[in-house]
């Protein structure tokens, strides 16, 4: 008995050291990640090699699935395990919350080398720096409060992008008159909150936003302005068809492009699915602001944490800051993606119309302060009360039983309960 | 029982090995024992321990009382959670019980190709829900599945939208569930079923008694042990079964399909609510105790009436 | 273990009539049909051309037959960046399966043996307390095992995985060998005893040839639950480590445009021919492990 374990354990100490030989190969930078998908892999490739040129291995740890949930919980997994990643991809609040328990490195030598303060906008700089030190490395902005529309459809009805949202709900009707499905939605929690964020935007205003999902004011989540928002999530659900249900947000975009449904309230990210299937914006399809959202900019931000590890390994580290800082990449990346890059100074010309107009529209967002956190991307509030603020949205969407009185109601004891 | 042989030819190596033989049963055991108290106690104590702190993104030894618990039971997706595994235990273990004693007697009735409908049945278990979550969520969507299928083939009054429906979209879960563990219920009473002394049931259909009757008043009744077997594995699955739910609704819609395992898992890894993952792991554990150890308890105390 | 008549016929009467055969039949033909739906859907998508996938209905055959699904599965779909199939990770699987089933039955064995035939005081106790691990919901190990494995260096390898499994399979298999083992008439091992029989050679040579229907049973079950975790997969390995589960998980979420479900679909059969394998073919005597050991009252 005791031999066979002894040989068994031999087993599968053999079997380590060949998983150790394998990972240990000098100068790799280890990145997980949760970009998968067609569009979202081409871009990541593009740093990938730059790595590369850089004499630094790529240690690929993709975790799909769940917007990152899965991810996260490896990174869980992980730090528990004292060995973190060299970079893991994070949003908003989350990179603060790993910041706040001291994991994160310090990028401070070369962001101050690069000269990383002067390109990157405030408002999202606050989430790639803890304690006025960077932590975190910014590869691109999202927008959130788009609309994603077929063109062909919308010629063929003879119908323009709606300015207020009573005109949404008659180019809605004479969609779904047409025979197809005014809305492309998919029955996830982090989808209806995507809509939530323009539904506020649109209904309150960017102030009234800034109130109520970003400082959180009780009086402005208990309005009667956020009655609305909630109200105008309802009517939108009515525009869609009833298969929703799990439905992944490309699954969604990809109905848009086959001209099964009009529109799509999502992310510029389904610009890169348009762009994979071949589609060109203007000519086959169209994006335009949720109504009454104009000129504000709800943004999410991916950027790359990086890990507190040892000094051998931080060179790689700061090798993967500059390469993802880098002019050059930030272009040719957010290009393939669909956003915008992190950095304000590059130029916009080898962008499409939407990317020229996401970049036009967010000097002017920074100057009239309308750049905003996007709640549903974890970038207006911490994850705590952002996940306890999803139950009340997703329960209002998915059971119109639930007045929008209601769920103000609730919204406010939520957020009371979890700050 | 343990009797050693001794021999008057005992040399001083002999005693040493009879010395070690005594204690080599329990040498052996011991590191089972050990692992079992580290990895499993141990471990159980840690997050009993977390549960009374303020951990949020990692753990924290900050003593909060039982703040955590008060969060869970106040919160209004653990209501539903809770709900939902009421609803989902009784209908799942109800029925995988009836469907797996049903399909073992008819396939115990000298039927041709058993070998292959047993295999039919007993595979769903061989299967993750990784593996054929995919397929039931095309099953179960009225776009692509069942109601399609029915339109399709011309029967356009059909309707099954359950998954996409509030209020209905927990009895698919219990559908999916059912499939799955129902099949290895059947192999359970069906090999009760074979254990079965033949002759008291010749005797009884010598009797004129007719075979529902033989069963409903002789076999069943014989078949106890199985019963109990197969509700303890059934509730216990379906205290943790996650892996259903994240693969057919991801807990939708909205929450409609949450269920404790779900709450538990999202608190503790996407939500950074540590200690409110750890307080509802706790409470999980004692509803699974609270079933468990009884059943453990009788298990160990008749070592001869061995039932699984 | 008495009665073991396997094959003997039940009670139908021979004039039992012709109706109630039918009725039994229909039954048991419906009910197979509800449990093959999901296996049958997947097998014709994953033959389908990525047209007729969006193009018919979930049960519609195939017009044209084809394998290229089954080829892009295993050699060319994309897992991340790297687009070689999920053959890597079949293999780490192959791997991490042989090696926690080989240890955790084996170990499960002596435990078994121990705990009825060289009985103490306290054994009950004891045994009570590894079976009640089998009922623990394994979220709750995660962050402290992750902890563990980081300090004893086992993290993120294939060996720190079987650690995992063999761990969490103890109490399963040592409840099946000592279910087993309890009927196994204890005069035979007095009476090797008598003959000069140790520890060892009693389990080598007197109880291991007799346990074929339980160890079939034992490695049926920890193979089907081991290939299948995804859970601890997910959490304690990385990139090339990861078993197939894992890469099954990323491919199945990875898309571009219009999704692949004809590839998604072969990639899942792929995952699922192994577990689907043993069942098929060990079957048999799982049924007739369960009745040998673990059920019988």
């Amino acid at each position: 008995m005791k031999k066979s374990f002894l040989l068994s354990a031999a087993v599968a100490l053999v079997y380590s050291q060949i998983g150790t030989i394998q990972a240990a190969t000098d100068k790799e930078v280890e990145v997980v990640h949760w970009w998968t998908s067609g569009g979202e892999a081409t871009a990541l490739k593009v740093l990938k090699d730059d790595m590369q040129k850089r004499g630094f291995g790529w240690k690929d740890s993709p975790i799909a699935g769940g917007g990152g949930d899965q991810a996260r919980t490896v990174l869980r997994a992980r730090v528990a395990s004292g060995r973190p990643p060299e970079a893991m991809q994070m949003l908003g609040f989350n990179i603060q919350d790993y910041a706040e328990e001291g994991l994160l490195g310090n990028l401070d030598s070369i962001a101050s080398k690069e000269g990383w303060d002067k390109v990157v906008p405030a408002p999202l700089s606050r989430f790639s720096k803890y304690n006025g030190h960077w932590v975190a490395a910014p590869v691109n902005i999202h927008r959130t409060n788009w609309i994603w529309a077929n063109k062909e459809i919308f010629d063929k009805l003879k119908l323009t992008p709606p300015k207020t949202f009573d005109e949404l709900v008659a180019v809605a009707d004479k969609i779904r008159k047409a025979g197809y499905i005014p809305l492309a939605h998919g029955g996830q929690a982090w989808q209806e909150a995507t809509i939530f964020d323009s539904a506020v935007l649109s209904a309150g205003g960017p102030k009234f936003y800034k109130q109520a999902l970003i400082d959180l004011d009780p009086k402005a989540l208990g309005s009667k302005t956020m009655e609305k928002a909630f109200a105008q999530m309802q009517k939108l659900r009515g525009m869609m068809d009833p298969n929703f249900s799990g439905r992944d947000w490309n699954v969604a975009t990809s109905m848009v492009i086959n001209g099964k449904a009009a529109m799509q309230i999502m992310g510029d990210w389904a610009k890169g699915e348009f762009l994979k299937a071949g589609k060109k914006p203007n000519v086959d399809f169209l994006c335009f602001q949720y109504p009454q959202t104009e000129g504000s900019f709800t943004f999410n931000s991916d950027q790359f944490a990086m890990f507190k590890v040892g000094d051998d390994q931080a060179a790689g580290q700061m090798q993967l800051a500059s390469a993802i800082m880098d002019k050059g990449f930030q272009e040719k990346f957010n290009i393939a993606k669909g956003s915008i890059p992190a950095r304000m100074d590059v130029s916009g010309d080898n962008f499409d119309a939407c990317g020229k107009k996401s970049m036009a529209d967010l000097k002017v967002a920074l100057k009239n302060g309308s750049l905003l956190g996007s709640f549903a991307h974890g970038h207006a509030m911490p994850e705590s009360v952002k996940s306890a603020v999803y139950d009340v949205v997703t329960k209002s969407f998915n059971n119109l039983q639930v007045t929008p009185a209601q769920s103000v109601q609730q919204l406010v004891k939520v957020v009371e309960d979890s700050k | 029982m343990m009797t050693i042989a001794s021999s008057p030819r005992q040399t001083r190596a002999a005693s040493f090995a009879d010395w070690l033989e005594v204690r080599l049963p329990k040498l052996v055991l011991a590191p089972s024992v050990l692992i079992t108290l580290v990895f499993v106690y141990g471990f159980i104590a840690w997050t009993s321990i977390l549960s009374f702190t303020r951990s949020k993104t990692i753990p924290k030894m900050e003593w909060a009382g039982v703040l955590q618990y008060a969060k869970v039971l106040g919160h209004e997706r653990w209501h539903v959670a809770v709900h939902n595994l009421m609803i989902f235990g009784v209908l799942y273990v109800l029925i995988c019980m009836v469907l797996g004693l049903l399909i073992a007697i008819l396939l115990d009735q000298r039927i041709r190709h058993e070998g292959t409908l047993r295999a039919i049945f007993l595979y769903p278990m061989a299967l993750s829900f990784i593996v054929t979550g995919t397929a039931w969520k095309w099953i179960l969507n009225p776009g692509l599945g069942l109601e399609k299928l029915a339109h399709d083939w011309g029967w356009s009054s059909f309707h099954f939208d359950w998954i996409i429906n509030e209020q209905m979209a927990i009895y698919t879960i219990v559908i999916a569930g059912v499939w799955q563990a129902s099949g290895f219920v059947m192999a359970m009473f069906l090999a009760g079923l074979r254990g079965i002394d033949q002759d008291v049931i010749k005797a009884a259909s010598m009797d004129g008694a007719s075979l529902p009757l033989i069963y409903w008043r002789i076999i069943i009744p014989q078949l106890k042990p199985v019963f109990v077997s197969a509700l303890v594995i059934l509730t216990h699955l379906a205290i943790k079964s996650y892996e259903l739910v994240v693969a057919l609704t991801g807990a939708g819609p909205g929450y409609a399909t949450e269920l404790p395992s779900t709450f538990m898992y999202a608190h503790t890894f996407t939500r950074n609510q540590l200690g409110m993952g750890a307080a509802s792991a706790v409470m999980m554990l004692l509803t699974v105790a609270a079933i468990m150890v009884p059943y453990l308890y009788s298990e160990v105390r008749g070592p001869r009436t061995s039932s699984h | 273990m008495s009665s073991k008549n396997w094959d003997s016929p039940q009670m139908v009467q021979g004039s039992a009539n012709r109706w109630s055969r039918v009725i039994i039949y229909g039954l048991l033909i419906f009910f197979a049909a509800f449990y093959l739906m999901p296996l049958v859907v997947m097998l014709l998508t994953s033959f389908k051309p990525l047209s007729e996938v969006y193009a018919g209905n979930i049960l519609k055959l195939p017009a044209h037959w084809t394998t290229a699904s089954w080829v892009k599965a295993w050699g060319e779909a994309c897992v991340g960046l790297s687009c070689d199939g999920i053959k890597g990770y079949f293999w780490n699987s192959i791997k991490m399966v042989v090696s926690a089933v080989g240890v955790s039955t084996f170990v499960g064995a002596m435990n078994g043996y121990i705990l009825t035939k060289w009985r103490f005081k306290g054994d009950n106790l004891l045994f009570g307390l590894i079976l009640f691990g089998c009922f623990i919901p394994f979220q709750i190990v995660l962050i402290p095992m992750a902890a563990f494995l980081g300090k004893a260096g086992l993290a993120s390898s294939t060996s720190g995985l079987v650690f995992v499994h063999v761990v969490y399979g103890l109490c399963f298999t040592t409840l099946y060998f000592r279910n087993y083992y309890i009927a196994f008439p204890d005069e035979l091992v007095k009476a090797a005893m008598i003959d000069g029989a140790r520890f060892f050679r009693i389990f080598f040579r007197i109880l291991l040839p007799c346990s074929g229907p339980i160890i079939t049973v034992t490695v049926i079950w920890q193979f089907t639950n081991i290939w299948n975790d995804f859970l601890f997969g997910a959490s304690f390995t990385t990139g090339d480590t990861a078993p197939i589960t894992v890469a099954l998980n990323n491919i199945v979420n990875t898309s571009t445009g219009e999704r692949e479900y004809n590839v998604h679909m072969a990639a899942a059969m792929i995952a699922a021919l192994p577990t689907l394998l043993v069942y098929v073919v060990g079957g048999r005597y799982f049924v007739r492990g369960l009745m040998a050991g673990s059920v019988k009252g």
